[in-house]
């Protein structure tokens, strides 16, 4: 499985990037692609910046592993993940995950999977600010559960 | 000195997200905690949530583990990508 993982401090253009992957595949018959964006509004209003914090090196690490577990798991000609770091304005890019196959279930199946890696695993730290000052955001119950589906998975991993 | 890394709301609360500290023997992190507690009740005790996960050097550990100079001890709370 080709993959391709990026941290990016700079915002990036989904479009162009969904497009270079598609370019590199030779065997797939689907592509499933996710775009994350900074939503303009929060519980507490408008959100005027999104700020992403990781911890360069382990956070990386902890992808690759996360994407050794996929290979296992699905049969995926490739995989992109892209995940934005610093602060970011509403509409921006946050995530950009892309899954390459044979067929739809698995390109399907792994991207939904490395999202709920991504929204509740991964270690990123995300903070919202908006009118009423900066706040720290966990993820809700239904991420968690979300990503917990895959633990019980009778495909294993 | 061994390097200490407050990650998200811990950060706030550290007043930075990095601080170094001298230990003149090794401690566990445990004990690191202790020495941060005394300095500052509100971090010590955020350090302790259940939720908080301690990186060393890269790797999760418990708080028997034991940090020396030299070492990067991560402060990890819940994390939120995405």
């Amino acid at each position: 499985m080709l993959r391709r993982v990026t941290i990016a401090a700079a915002p990036f253009d989904p479009e162009a990037d969904i497009a270079a992957f598609r370019k590199t595949l030779i065997d797939s018959g689907a592509i499933v692609t996710f775009t994350g964006q900074v939503r303009p509004s929060s519980s507490d209003g408008s959100v005027t910046t999104l700020s992403l914090q990781h911890y360069p090196g382990m956070t990386e690490r902890g992808i690759e592993a996360m994407l050794d577990q996929v290979a296992e798991r699905w049969p995926l000609e490739a995989v992109l993940v892209i995940h934005r770091v610093g602060d970011m304005r509403p509409h921006d890019p946050i995530v950009l995950v892309a899954t390459a196959s044979a067929h739809r279930r698995a390109a399907f199946e792994a991207a939904d999977y490395l999202m709920d890696y991504l929204k509740s695993r991964a270690l990123f730290w995300k903070s919202e600010t908006s009118a009423s000052g900066r706040a720290w955001i966990e993820p809700r119950d239904e991420d968690y559960a979300d990503a917990a589906r895959w633990d019980a998975y009778p495909g294993g991993g | 000195m061994a390097k200490l890394l407050f990650f998200g709301r811990l950060g706030d609360l550290a007043g930075g997200i990095e601080r170094s500290v001298g230990l003149s023997e090794p401690h566990s992190v445990a004990a690191l905690i202790g020495v941060l507690e005394a300095g500052d009740r509100l971090l010590g005790s955020a350090l302790l949530e259940d939720r908080v996960r301690y990186a060393l050097n890269g790797t999760i550990v418990d708080r028997d583990a034991m940090v020396a100079d030299g070492d990067e001890l991560a402060f990890l709370p819940p994390v939120s990508g995405g």
